[in-house]
């Protein structure tokens, strides 16, 4: 085994695949979040695999899950791009849970979020394909006794251009399997990408089309039993009593299991289950929380955010330029709890026997799945196994494994495998939520209304502390500050400090846009009103404050430009710009709205998106539209709030998210760019909220700046 | 036992009548197409037609289907409208995530069916009952459109 070099992001080794052919191990080397001891294991611990085999079909084994984001079809186009091959002939496996192996680089664990998968992928799977293509160049020319640079490959063959001999790729895999792997090969210049930058068809889309396509939800194994649970309505409570003669009564019901804090009810189908749940009458300990309001939480964070807290920015000296500006402004925002509400509620199918365990769900962090069933069975995390499904729908949710760590706890007293589904009520009163986010801005303004000094005081959850404490240093998140420490624009005086402040009872988590949708909606909202008191173009303020010909400028002028930013909208309607910088893209909307007696309509959205080199344009697009639609549905609607320790909502009639006829126009034109590629997945949602409400400051004069807007504009 | 037509062939369950149409279907038939989404008709993912109308499967008690045609997302692709919705989903790539594509397809093909050329307004009205995360609207409403042109 070579050791690696620390410098090396991707090592490579060859060896022949079990079957025959040739495979290739990659190590994804860890960099960012990670700390050094986690990326620098001294011997080579491969935790990707390329395998090309006897008939030329290739594999890729990857720890990226699909989600609906398109990853298993970006992947595919990157090797196929230097491999040479058809991007339908690459077939995308999921990697089995190994965190070791499986590292997320820009994560430090194995998984799927933060609008990672294609930034950490781009350079290492493109070497890969173009490794296993110079192997294969050199196992025909060795054949064929000629110079390697004789012979070049194309769709799936190796062709000595003399003599026009060819070889498919599967005649030539074991070959290859025999040669040194090359410790160099040049890539493609971006002008001879033949895939990269050209829109493919998705590879997951034919199954979703006729219901064939299978879900975590969709697992069905023969004696199989359902599983529905009621998990204490208010957070922290106990179950001290459930009618378990009622349950057995019902038809179809096989057990009631009683769990501390939640009753689960088995039957031979989800009807019996739901049915005899209905029947259990449970009574609750309410426990501490049992007086919790969202107010409550949300004064908590008042106070939070005078306090002292982490200086996470701090140049120049903003206390004193403020203190002698021409005028001042301050102003406080804040943003509810917010629910997942993806479309697959939340479900797991466990199978517990003596000798093991399989895990049937969709997960976006399959090694935690498999880590928490091992403790709560008491197996060895090497006797679980995870089999991950396509998901319907993660958006942060999946991150977490508390509904798989419940499933695997009622499972051990099941016989035989048990599908435990949550309904929606569950789903949305038992979320991990988006925290709530109190901020407080001031600036002090020169003449001219320009700000000169900048304070940003603000308090809420530290998601990442609990979910990856590594990636805390010194007390900062960089989940939680981005988008704010500091922000796009140029300010020589600016100090920024937040305070961690974990609410009591609610447990929070990462969503859709993760900080940057929270720090963007503070950043661009609070721009916009110093625009309006300076009685500027919100465009031209915005564009006054940032680096000429940068990428942050050009995106909001060409989302300015192309939504008719000049043209003057009757009374009524609005137009409102925001810019979104994070996830190494640049992204910039304006927004249009109609508002008529406190309704909003959204009518339009136009995104202009700078992620740097795009792999498949059409996903950036489909991401950029469903980013704008999943920020709309939060910003005009999204809130969950607590009352006597319980979410007060339960079903999508409460917790509102965006339909058909609601949904705006929307045109998304993309920047071609050579820079490296940004995330898309997050920061068209991120962009969206403070446009929105800029738009609707635009058409009615009335500033939201507690979110959601349908609130603030019912009490206006 | 009950007698359920689905996509063409007769299935005898014994089941409560009681029983929501979409638990017999996922649960006693093992047809997975048809999702679970909310259990209360607010999200559609469970859309089924019922001789050719769209219905909420989450709340349709499987009595009010005996003796009618039930079709299901597995084999929309049979009848000519939900194959020129499929087509048309797939040459816009509609899905993401692909969860309430079941749904959102069953309603498109209805709609379609009984409006071979539907207006915006049609179209707000026949899929206002679909929700999608995703946000999968804009291709929604212009892979309709595109299917309306195939006629």
């Amino acid at each position: 085994m070579p050791t690696t070099s620390r410098r090396d992001f991707l090592k490579l080794t060859a060896a022949a695949a079990a079957g025959g052919g040739l495979m290739l191990a990659l190590n994804l080397r860890a960099s960012v979040f990670t700390s050094d001891d986690l990326a620098s294991g001294a011997t080579f611990a491969p935790n990707a695999f390329l395998r090309v085999d006897r008939t030329g079909n290739v594999t890729f084994i990857v720890p990226y899950v699909e989600m609906g984001q398109g990853t298993y079809t970006s992947i595919p186009m990157l090797i196929a791009e230097e491999l040479e091959v058809d991007v339908d002939r690459v077939v995308i496996e999921h990697a089995p849970p190994n965190e070791k192996l499986y590292i997320n680089p820009l994560f430090g664990l194995q998984a799927t979020g933060g609008s990672t998968a294609i930034r950490a992928s781009w350079e290492p799977m493109r070497q890969a394909g173009a490794t296993a293509r110079t192997m294969l160049v050199a196992a025909a020319a060795k054949e064929w006794m000629v110079a390697s640079d004789t012979c070049h490959a194309e769709n799936g063959s190796v062709v000595h251009i003399a003599s026009g001999r060819r070889l498919g790729y599967g005649a030539l895999a074991d070959a290859a399997a025999t040669l040194p792997v090359p410790t160099k090969v040049a890539l493609k210049a971006p002008d001879d990408f033949k895939l990269i930058g050209t829109p493919h068809k998705r590879l997951d889309t034919p199954g979703k089309l006729d219901g064939s396509t299978k879900f975590g939800i969709d697992a069905r194994l023969p004696g199989m039993k359902y599983a529905v649970v009621a998990i204490s309505p208010t957070f922290g409570g106990r179950l001290v009593s459930v009618d378990e003669a009622q349950v057995k009564a019902v038809s179809g019901v096989t057990q009631v299991i009683r769990m501390e804090d939640a009753v689960a009810v088995i039957g031979i189908h989800t009807f019996a289950a739901k049915q005899g749940l209905a029947a259990s009458n449970p009574v609750w300990a309410a426990g501490p929380n049992r007086h919790l309001s969202t107010a409550d939480i949300a004064a908590q964070l008042a106070a939070a955010a005078s306090q002292p807290g982490v200086v996470v920015r701090h140049d120049g000296d903003a206390a004193a330029t403020i203190a002698k500006a021409a005028s001042t402004f301050e102003a406080v925002y804040e943003q509810p709890f917010l629910a997942h509400a993806a479309m697959e509620p939340m479900n797991c199918t466990v199978h517990v026997t003596k000798t093991g365990c399989d895990v049937w769900v969709g997960t976006q962090v399959a090694a935690r799945a498999q880590d928490i069933v091992a403790k709560v069975t008491g197996l060895a995390p090497a006797q679980v196994r995870v089999h991950n499904q396509l998901l319907g729908g993660g958006f942060g949710r999946r991150l977490e494994v508390d509904g798989i760590e419940r499933a695997a706890r009622i499972a051990t007293q099941v016989d035989g495998p048990v599908s435990v589904l949550w309904t929606r009520e569950e789903d949305i009163q038992h979320d991990m939520y988006r925290p709530y986010y109190y901020d407080r801005l001031n600036a002090g303004l020169d003449a001219r209304g320009k700000p000169t000094g900048w304070v940003h005081r603000f308090a809420g959850s530290s998601v990442l502390a609990r979910f990856a404490p590594v990636a805390v240093q010194n007390g900062v998140d960089p989940d939680a500050i981005e988008g704010v420490a500091p922000p796009p624009y140029e300010l020589d005086d600016i100090h920024v400090e937040w305070l961690a402040h974990e609410p009591p009872g609610i447990p929070t988590a990462f969503w859709r846009g993760v900080g940057s949708t929270r720090g963007t909606f503070v950043v661009e909202s609070f721009i916009d009103e110093l625009a309006q008191r300076a009685k500027q173009d919100p465009l031209a303020f915005r564009l006054d404050l940032l680096p000429k010909n940068s990428r942050a400028a050009a995106v909001l002028q060409l989302a300015a430009d192309r939504s008719g930013w000049e043209r003057a909208l009757p009374a009524g309607r609005g137009r409102g710009i925001a810019l979104c910088t994070g996830f190494g893209s640049f992204i910039a909307q304006v927004v249009e709205v109609t508002v008529t007696e406190g309704e909003v309509k959204v009518t339009r959205v136009v995104c202009a998106t700078d992620c740097g080199m795009i792999v498949n344009p059409d996903t950036v697009r489909a991401q950029m539209e469903g980013g704008i639609v999943f920020g709309l549905s939060a910003a005009l609607f999204g809130e969950i709030t607590l009352k006597d320790g319980r979410v007060e909502q339960s079903n999508f009639h409460d917790y509102r998210v965006l339909r058909i006829n609601e949904s705006p126009a929307i045109e998304v034109h993309l920047v071609r760019s050579s820079e490296a590629p940004g995330g898309i997945g997050e920061p068209g949602c991120s962009c969206v909220m403070p446009a929105l409400t800029n738009a609707v400051f635009a058409a009615t004069g009335k500033r939201v700046r507690k979110l959601p807007v349908a609130n603030q504009l019912a009490s206006a | 036992m009950t007698a359920l037509l689905v996509n063409d062939t007769t299935h005898r369950v014994e089941v409560s009548p009681e029983m929501p149409l979409l638990w017999v279907l996922r649960d006693v038939l093992g047809m997975t197409g048809t999702k679970f989404g909310c259990g209360m008709a607010l999200c559609g993912a469970c859309t089924i037609h019922l001789d050719g109308q769209p219905v909420r499967s989450c709340v349709m008690p499987v009595a009010a289907a005996v003796g009618k045609k039930i079709t299901t997302i597995e084999a929309i692709g049979a009848t000519p409208a939900g194959r020129k919705i499929q087509q048309a989903w797939a040459a816009l790539d509609v899905p993401q995530c692909g969860y309430c594509q079941s749904g959102q397809i069953m309603s498109a093909s209805a709609l379609l069916a009984a409006t071979p050329n539907p207006s915006d307004a049609d179209i707000d009205g026949a899929m206002s009952g679909n929700l999608c995360r995703c946000g999968t609207y804009p291709r929604i409403r212009a892979a309709i459109k595109r299917a309306a042109q195939e006629a």
